[in-house]
């Protein structure tokens, strides 16, 4: 088989399924090969759509799908050397591990031999020696996932997608099978692409995370940069671990500007040369949870390049090597701060107590 | 009160046992007890055990022209019906879209059963007939010259009002075991590459044995306990294994008829037990 390559590009791709509604819509994306990219989003983002139309089970309304830089629109899954693992794996209930794996050699004719000599190669690296001859309802969570994985990937297909792959397992094994499809992705050395709606999963294995919602995608970026650097406040608040903030813009001088809250007084914040800031604009700014400090206000007050904002603890929830400290502060649902365990006990704070939320100037992020 | 273990099992069974008792149990027994005992002649009975009626059965050679006939009825029908019974099935599940829609062609299907078995198997007479529609059908288009006689009172008029009868039978279940298969395991086969006549023949039809299993016990277990339809449709030209029972008991025959009915009893319990050694049925029934 040709190793063709597995870098897939999405051109103004959209999906309606009755002509007035769009599932998807306006999509353009480049996966580059080899990658590791996960879709995130709520469900009916339209991340399955995507994930299906790639794999040749859905067509564009409009759009090109490019795969090693032909358009695979029109061609079947065969053709584009894709392969698909399904949401709650649909492995063939009324055939072995062993057939489930040779099944798509055996339906693309490739003689016995050749074909028993592949399955038990792969049967061999998925490790489900022992139950080669069980039929999928005999076997774990984790061991079907294995099966629909060694199935799937049993043609040498270029790019491999996963719908929702861990979605069926239990939270302890949902951990373990995610080191292992990250394992089996560089072992393979071919393009993966997974949806799912666990931002935590996202951000584990992914080299690239696609945000979406509402049938567009929100952001498309390496996993720290989603993390870190969210684009707008839907990024911030699906990732989590972020504090969003809205505020007007007051002054605005060559290294700091400040902004003004109905719910908090002015406070400083950076200036990117990237985005111009004008007096008067509606801006949202986001804080990571673990960049903040929380204070006892009337003690030594707010560090030099620091801002803070009051508020009063409405909770603490305790987490091992961090404590979740909830404030009624800024005006927003929710503003959490991570303090390290250490550092809580210190001066440990009981709800109800008024605290400063401290961070320093240059660690809060711009919105769009 | 609390009850035992013990008596709460037997509780659980007591409906089962409610029904399967006077119905299943003690008829058997009845006409277990009928076959071996000595009639007078005029109808009475008296005790006497003899094993004799059923050597007279076993040694008749009619006897085995009738089971011949009476298989061979079966086995036609069921070939018909499990084929006719699978597309139905097939399009219902795979091809209609809507589940409302497809719920109301699968009662649809039900409709003939409205009537009753005997208008329905009357109603082929004047399509089937000598002078019947297809008949004049035929003629008029000028296929044949000589009206078909093979249509009406043969054995192809007993296996059409057979497959009429029983096809719902296998539609039911086949549509059971195969709207059970989930659509994605059809996709994943697509994705893997395998074409129309893989899916059919490795993920659909393996898949719906059970079905076809369950459906092929109604029907044989049907053929071969009716002899209404032999009579009416054959014309009185072909004799069923029930139809000889029926003689038999019309001249006070009654062990005679009661060591019959025992061996077709037994002859139906080994074909439904070569069915299920076939295709495990469990899965359909306890999934």
């Amino acid at each position: 088989m040709s190793t063709g390559k597995g870098d897939i590009e999405l051109a103004g791709v959209a999906k309606s399924y009755d002509g007035s509604t769009y599932a998807v819509d306006g999509i353009n994306l480049k996966i580059p090969d080899g990658a590791y990219c996960c879709l995130l989003g709520p469900s009916g983002c339209g991340k399955s759509t995507i994930l299906r139309m790639i794999a040749g089970h859905e067509d564009p309304t409009v759009g090109e799908i490019l795969i090693g830089g032909e358009d695979v629109v029109g061609l079947d899954p065969v053709e584009r050397r894709t392969a698909m693992m399904f949401q709650s794996y649909a492995l063939f209930p009324h055939l072995s591990v062993r057939d489930n794996i040779a099944f798509a050699l055996r339906v693309r004719g490739m003689a016995k031999g050749a074909r028993d000599d592949k399955v038990d190669a792969m049967i061999e690296k998925v490790q489900l020696g022992e139950f080669a001859n069980r039929l999928p309802a005999q076997l774990s969570g984790g061991q079907q996932q294995r099966v629909a994985l060694a199935r799937a990937a049993i043609t040498e297909p270029r790019v491999l997608l996963l719908d929702e792959p861990l979605s069926a397992l239990d939270e302890h094994l949902r951990i373990k099978m995610r080191a292992e499809l990250s394992r089996m992705q560089r072992d393979l050395g071919i393009t993966f692409i997974h949806v799912t709606h666990t931002q935590m999963e996202a951000i584990a294995l992914a080299d690239m995370v696609v945000v979406m919602d509402k049938g567009q995608i929100r952001q498309a970026a390496p996993a720290p940069e989603v993390y870190a650097r969210p684009r707008d406040r839907y990024v911030a608040e699906f990732i989590g671990g972020q504090n969003v903030l809205s505020g007007t813009i007051g002054q605005v001088n060559g290294v700091r500007a400040t902004l003004a809250g109905a719910r908090f007084s002015a406070i400083n914040i950076p200036i990117v040369q990237s985005r111009r800031l004008e007096s008067g604009q509606m801006l949202d700014i986001a804080v990571r949870r673990d960049d903040i400090d929380l204070l006892r206000p009337g003690g030594a007050g707010v560090p030099e390049g620091s801002t803070a904002i009051e508020g009063s603890v409405i909770g603490v929830e305790y987490q091992g090597n961090f404590v979740k400290v909830m404030l009624e502060a800024g005006g927003e649902d929710e503003f959490v701060a991570y303090v390290p365990e250490r550092r809580f006990f210190e001066d440990a704070l009981s709800i109800g107590d008024r605290v400063l939320a401290v961070w320093q100037i240059d660690h809060a992020h711009l919105l769009a | 009160m609390k009850l035992s273990r013990n008596m709460t099992g037997w509780l659980n069974v007591t409906p089962l046992l409610a029904v399967l008792v006077p119905f299943f149990i003690v008829p058997i027994l009845v006409v277990s007890v009928a076959s071996v005992m000595q009639t007078d002649g005029y109808g009475g009975m008296f005790m006497d055990f003899t094993l004799g009626k059923y050597l007279d059965v076993a040694t008749s050679a009619l006897t085995y022209n009738l089971y011949f006939a009476t298989i061979k009825f079966a086995l036609l029908t069921l070939v018909f019906s499990a084929f006719i019974g699978f597309w139905v099935a097939y399009f219902l599940v795979f091809h209609v879209r809507s589940k409302l829609i497809a719920m109301g062609l699968f009662l649809v299907c039900t409709v003939p059963f409205w009537t009753s078995n005997i208008i329905r198997m009357i109603s082929w007479i004047p399509l089937l007939g000598k002078e019947g529609l297809v008949n004049q059908a035929l003629l008029g288009a000028g296929l044949i010259h000589q009206p078909l006689e093979f249509l009406l009172y043969s054995s192809f008029a007993v296996v059409v009002a057979y497959v009429h009868q029983l096809t719902i039978f296998m539609i039911v279940p086949i549509f059971n075991s195969m709207a059970r298969i989930d659509k994605r395991v059809i996709e994943a086969a697509l994705d893997a590459g395998a074409g129309r006549w893989d899916i059919m023949r490795m993920i659909v039809i393996p898949m719906s044995k059970s079905g076809i299993a369950l459906g092929a016990i109604f029907v044989v277990s049907i053929v071969m306990g009716d002899f209404f339809v032999v009579k009416v449709m054959s014309g009185g030209g072909t004799a069923s294994v029930v139809g000889a029972f029926y003689e038999d008991i019309s001249v006070l025959q009654y062990p005679t008829a009661a060591a019959s009915a025992v061996i077709l009893t037994i002859i139906v319990m080994l074909m439904v037990a070569v069915i299920l050694r076939v295709v495990d049925i469990r899965r359909e029934i306890t999934l």
